[in-house]
Parts: structure tokens; C-alpha cells; sequence
């Protein structure tokens, strides 16, 4: 589990028509914003997305179809921390206007047809319950029966703790999945983007045929926190990021936001699919 | 160890099995045992007659446990699975292990110390086993890092399992870990994807495997070699996604909520059960397994030798199906519209009949992530 608080109050969306770059400081307008898909023109700052606004820089016009679309969290351990954990669902639920932290669907990029899952940094950080561990494997699953590329875009703090051990297990659940894909010679593409963390990178995000990651995205096991502690040091520069993990072997290729449609569509000519 | 409150022992008299450190919530036993003490240094000093009176107070002594582990909070479990003095791997392998032949490293970067792997028999049956070493005294938990595997450790145990594979011996893991190594040799090594990778494997690993939470199941660091056909707990062990301590600190901001953290988890063996995330319960002395360590090294290798009889009897394509369903089905949610948590109860995922849940049981064999 990666502590994300603290980077979560900077992904609120911005009310004004001007926002700040939150590396560079550079005024960027809300309409430029959009057209650079949420690049910073000054710096190239990768911004996290939500997932809606991801999967329309993706796909093909109008081609997106949303299954699982009504899964939602249940209360299985009767969570409670400062709010009850139903609370805090419906919380997020009106804030994100999603369901929970992940969107499955079927759709074309440059006409490939492909499986495709993003999962939604705003909602508690995309951590992983039971709801992205089923719809994660029901991605997978569509990809097996109907022979298609997936691509899953990762984004997560980790396991979800208000669903505890369940949480945990959907790790094993989602990389079983992955197992069977892998056996039945589907092809699976990740695309990492900031912050991949914990439990999920140490499930689906790792387990890619090709794995992709997004310029500086935070990509790691451990909360830097916690390493920090545990070597009773700071970390080095660059420690945990897309680029640091592209050096030691974990990462195929590091691409910009705005060359993610072409690079997938070559991945998937390449693989024959 | 703030939790851990070493008394002073009598070094003779004493009874054996007493001879452990005292937990903050086992005062009242501690208090009783310094009585005891007293009472049998008087005797020795004066002469005086008190065997009635420490009869009495070793019944007491008992009763007192009895009340006390009858009863144990999820945080009093927490720290009986922590305890100093609880049988570790290693122990295990002398105690209820015969003939263990350990084999080390991961051919590609290093032995880790934190994860011990090799051949042993235990009741009727040969097995490979893996399982977490968190070392006895100050040397050892310093080489092998309290426990908390590197990637190597996963690596490792992946390949001796791939070996158990080959050579028809099912697996036994025993897992004791806090969690995996937090560390920059750890990130730099690639720990999720060292602990991924095993995840996908033992889902579809055609030998039979049985994990067992010997004391601390601590989150991924756990589950790195926790993908089993049966998943088992000690009775006073416990297997979490996050630790107490860290779910407090970023839940609730305060370590000190940890107590809380415990609870709220649901992290005992006996919750684990009720959520089907567990299959069986292995009992302790009471008291916990420190207090009698033979008697727990006797119902390991009891438990042990009858679930390797029965899953030795289940075809091995069977038993991998059956792995996998069983992971497919983890996790209940709630699918139509405007159902709510009053109106239904939460339900299983569908078994499927499409193609993706035929699972491929083909002949072993070496594989790579490769499509
Ligand atoms: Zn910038």
C-alpha cells in the first residue's frame, strides 16, 4: 500500500479556465490543456487523467463499448476508518461520477479492435477491491473468448485496505486470469502510467507480454516513505520512476501520451493480432 | 518489541514451559509467575512448607491463560504471532521435516537468507519446501532481514517450485513475513514483478501446494508464495493486507490506532474463515505455539500429512481447474441496477461457460510470459 494522500489532493479538477502545471508552475489554458491531452506544453508534464477523459484520447471516435459497467463495491468486512467504508464509496462515487476505479470496454484504436481497461486515479486512488479485480479479470476473460488484444492502463496506490484480505487476493485472482490468457496465446499490452504502486504493480501492471510506461510515471513496489525508512536515507534522484525502471530491465519502452495510439497499434502489427 | 516485556526469570524452578517473554496483555500471568518465584525463594531460604500455595498458584496461573487466550483481540493475536520465542521455518524443518536438503539460490543474483527453500519428507510423502526465515538470534535476523524477502527470495522459491513441478513433489509453504523487503535493492531488482510473476505461475503450478501462515502473513510479501490448493492458518497467526501499524498511519494518521487497524481488518484466522478466504485452522497449545512448541510442530505435521493424502488423490488437471475457479471466484460485489446492501446479498461471480474458463491443463512445462 502506498500512502497517495498527499498527491491526490493535487489531481482535483480545476474550477478556473486556467491551470497550474503542478512541476513547472506554467499558466496552461484549459483549452490547450484538452488538445495536448493533459501534457504541459511548457515542461511535459505527464498529468494523470481520469479515465473517461484516457479512453477518448485513445480509441477510435465513438468506439468505445463499456461492459460491467454496474459492478460496485460491497462492504464485506463492515469497514468504518473515520468515515464507513459504504460512505466513502458513494463519496467518490459523486465526486468521479464513475462507479469504482476501473472502466472495461471493447474498442478500436487506429482499428485494431482491442479489449481495453483504465483504471481511474481519482477514485481512492484506484486502489484494487474486488470490483477492479473482477472487472480486470472479466477484460481478460472477453480478450480469451474473443481472441482480441488487451490493453490495460494501470494506475493504482495499491490494494484497497478497506476490503482487507480480499483485497490482497485479488492480486492472485487477476494474475490466475493472466495465466490463462498467456495460454491461450492472447496478447497483453500494459500501459503504466503515474503511479503504478503495490498490489498492482505487483500483479496485472507487471505481467504485460509488453509493458509500456508513460514519461516519469511513478512506478514502483514499496511507498518511497517507507524505503526511505527502512535505509534511513534519502532516495536518489529519479528513484521509482518509468525511466528508472526502464534501466533496470522492468519496462519495454517508455512513450509520450501523445504517440501511446500509434506505438499500440505497431505493438499489436507486430504480434499478429 | 515495544509490546514484548521481558520478565525475570527464575532460572530453576520454573515451569519449562514459562520460560518465554511476557506480552503487555499477559501481565496478570507475569504477575502470578513473580509470586510463584517468591513464594518458591522463601521456601528454598526458610524451609517453609508453601507447596500447597504454588500448587494453587500455577492453578491459577493456568485458568488465568485459559481466560486470557480464550478471548485474544485481533491486536493480542497480532502480537502472539509476533512473539519473539514463536517457532520460526527453521524450527519447523527439524521438528515436524525429516531429512530437509536445503537448496540455495536463485541462479541469477543471489541466496536470500530471508526465504529458505529445499527438499524434505514430512509424514509419508516427499516435498519440496519453501518458506519464510525471520532468524533466531541477532546475526541471523540481521542476514536475513527480519524475514522480508528480496526479489531473489521469490525467484528462488519460484524455481525450486518449478523443480517440485517436474519431479512430481508437491509443495509446502510456510509463510512468515512482515512483507516483502522495503528497500532500493529491493525496487531496483524488480520485487512486483519478482512477486507477480509467482502469483501467475503457482496459479497454474501442476503439483499440489499447501500454504500455511505460520505467524505473520504480511501482505504481498505473503502472497508471493501464498497461491495454494489449501490455504491454512495457525490458530493464533494472522495474514493481512497491510499491517496494523500501517493501516492506523494512513487511515487514521495515528499509529496509535493500530488496535483499531486489527480489528477492523479482519485479520484472525477464525474472520479469515467466515470471509472464505481460508480453509483450515491449525490449533495451538494454550497459551500460543511458543508455550509448547512440540505440541504445535505435532499438529503441523498432522496437518500436513493428511491434506497432502487428499489432494494426492485429485488428478492433477483437476486440481489446477479447481485452483483456478477458486481464484476466479474471490470477491463478491454487487452487478444490477440500484441493487443496494439492503435489498440483496452480495453474490459470487457467474460461473462462466465461454471458452476463457476451460483452463489449458496441457503437460508441464517451461514457460515464458511470451504471447
Ligand atoms: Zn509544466
Amino acid at each position: 500500500m502506498v500512502d497517495m494522500a498527499a498527491s491526490e489532493e493535487k489531481t482535483g479538477v480545476p474550477a478556473g479556465l486556467w491551470t497550474r502545471c503542478e512541476i513547472c508552475e506554467h499558466m496552461i489554458y484549459e483549452k490547450e490543456l484538452a488538445e495536448s491531452l493533459h501534457v504541459c506544453p511548457e515542461c511535459g508534464h505527464h498529468r494523470r487523467v481520469a479515465a473517461r477523459t484516457r479512453i477518448t484520447q485513445l480509441v477510435d471516435p465513438d468506439t468505445f463499448e463499456e461492459f460491467a459497467a454496474d459492478l460496485r463495491a460491497t462492504d464485506p468486512l463492515n469497514f468504518k476508518d473515520r468515515i464507513p467504508y459504504p460512505e466513502r464509496i458513494a463519496r467518490e462515487q459523486e465526486k468521479t461520477g464513475e462507479k469504482d476505479a476501473i472502466i472495461v470496454g471493447k474498442a478500436f484504436i487506429r482499428g485494431r479492435a482491442v479489449v481495453l481497461g483504465v483504471m481511474n486515479p481519482a477514485f481512492i486512488m484506484a486502489s484494487m477491491g474486488a470490483v477492479v479485480g473482477e472487472k480486470v479479470t472479466r477484460a481478460i476473460e472477453k480478450a480469451i473468448d474473443e481472441n482480441l488484444p488487451l490493453v490495460l492502463v494501470t494506475a493504482s496506490g495499491g490494494a484497497r485496505m478497506q476490503e482487507g484480505m480480499i483485497s490482497l487476493v485479488q492480486m492472485a485472482k487477476t494474475s490466475s486470469a493472466l495465466a490463462r490468457l498467456d495460454d491461450a496465446g492472447g496478447l497483453y499490452v500494459v500501459v503504466a502510467t503515474d503511479p503504478t504502486t503495490a498490489g498492482v504493480a505487483a500483479s496485472f501492471a507487471s505481467l504485460g507480454d509488453v509493458i509500456i510506461a508513460e514519461p516519469k510515471a511513478m512506478i514502483g513496489f514499496a511507498g518511497p516513505r517507507v524505503i526511505a525508512n527502512t535505509i534511513n536515507a534519502e532516495l536518489p534522484e529519479g528513484f521509482q520512476t518509468a525511466e528508472f525502471m526502464l534501466e533496470h530491465g522492468f519496462v519495454d519502452r517508455i512513450v509520450p501520451r501523445a504517440d501511446l495510439r500509434r506505438e499500440l497499434a505497431r505493438i499489436i502489427d507486430f504480434c499478429g493480432k | 518489541m515495544t509490546d514484548v516485556l521481558t520478565a525475570k526469570m527464575p532460572t530453576k524452578s520454573a515451569p519449562k514451559a514459562d520460560q518465554v517473554s511476557f506480552l503487555e496483555f499477559e501481565k496478570p500471568l507475569q504477575r502470578i509467575q513473580h509470586d510463584i518465584a517468591e513464594m518458591e525463594r522463601e521456601a528454598r531460604e526458610s524451609g517453609t512448607d508453601l507447596t500447597a500455595d504454588i500448587r494453587q498458584q500455577r492453578t491459577r496461573f493456568r485458568t488465568t491463560m485459559r481466560r486470557l487466550y480464550s478471548n485474544l483481540t485481533p491486536w493480542e493475536t497480532v502480537m502472539v504471532a509476533r512473539h519473539p520465542k514463536r517457532p520460526l521455518t527453521t524450527d519447523y524443518l527439524k521438528t515436524v521435516f525429516r531429512d530437509f536438503c536445503e537448496l540455495h539460490g536463485d541462479r541469477t543474483f543471489a541466496d536470500d537468507r530471508a526465504m529458505i527453500t529445499g527438499f524434505a519428507r514430512v509424514g509419508g510423502h516427499k516435498v519440496m519446501v519453501i518458506g519464510h526465515n525471520k532468524g533466531k538470534d541477532i546475526k541471523e535476523r540481521m542476514e536475513c532481514n527480519f524475514g522480508c524477502a528480496h526479489p531473489e527470495g521469490y525467484r528462488k522459491a519460484l524455481l525450486k517450485m518449478r523443480m517440485a513441478e517436474k519431479y512430481g513433489l508437491p509443495v509446502v509453504c510456510l509463510i512468515d513475513t512482515q512483507g516483502a523487503y522495503p528497500g532500493l535493492g529491493s525496487e531496483e531488482r524488480g520485487i512486483a514483478q519478482a512477486i507477480a510473476v509467482n502469483l501467475m505461475e503457482m496459479s497454474r503450478l501442476k503439483t499440489p501446494i499447501i500454504s500455511v501462515v505460520i505467524g505473520e502473513g504480511g501482505s504481498g510479501g505473503a502472497l508471493g508464495i501464498g497461491v495454494a490448493d489449501r490455504v491454512a492458518l495457525f490458530q493464533n497467526s494472522f495474514y493481512s493486507v497491510i499491517s496494523p501499524e500501517g493501516c492506523a498511519a494512513i487511515l487514521w494518521k495515528t499509529a496509535e490506532k493500530r488496535k483499531h487497524a486489527a480489528e477492523a481488518l479482519k485479520l484472525t484466522a477464525k474472520e479469515l474463515t467466515k470471509l472464505d478466504l481460508v480453509d483450515d485452522i491449525i490449533p495451538e497449545p494454550m497459551g500460543g505455539a511458543h508455550r509448547e512448541p512440540e505440541t504445535t510442530a505435532a499438529n503441523l505435521e498432522k496437518y500436513l500429512n493428511t491434506t497432502l493424502d487428499t489432494l494426492k488423490r485429485s488428478r492433477l488437471d483437476t486440481l489446477v481447474n479447481r485452483r483456478a475457479t477458486r481464484l476466479r471466484n474471490l470477491g463478491n460485489f454487487f452487478e444490477d441496477p440500484g441493487e443496494t446492501e439492503k435489498q440483496a446479498k452480495p453474490k459470487h461471480p457467474r460461473k462462466s461457460t465461454s471458452r476463457s474458463s476451460r483452463l489449458n491443463t496441457g503437460p508441464a512445462r517451461p514457460r515464458t510470459a511470451s504471447a
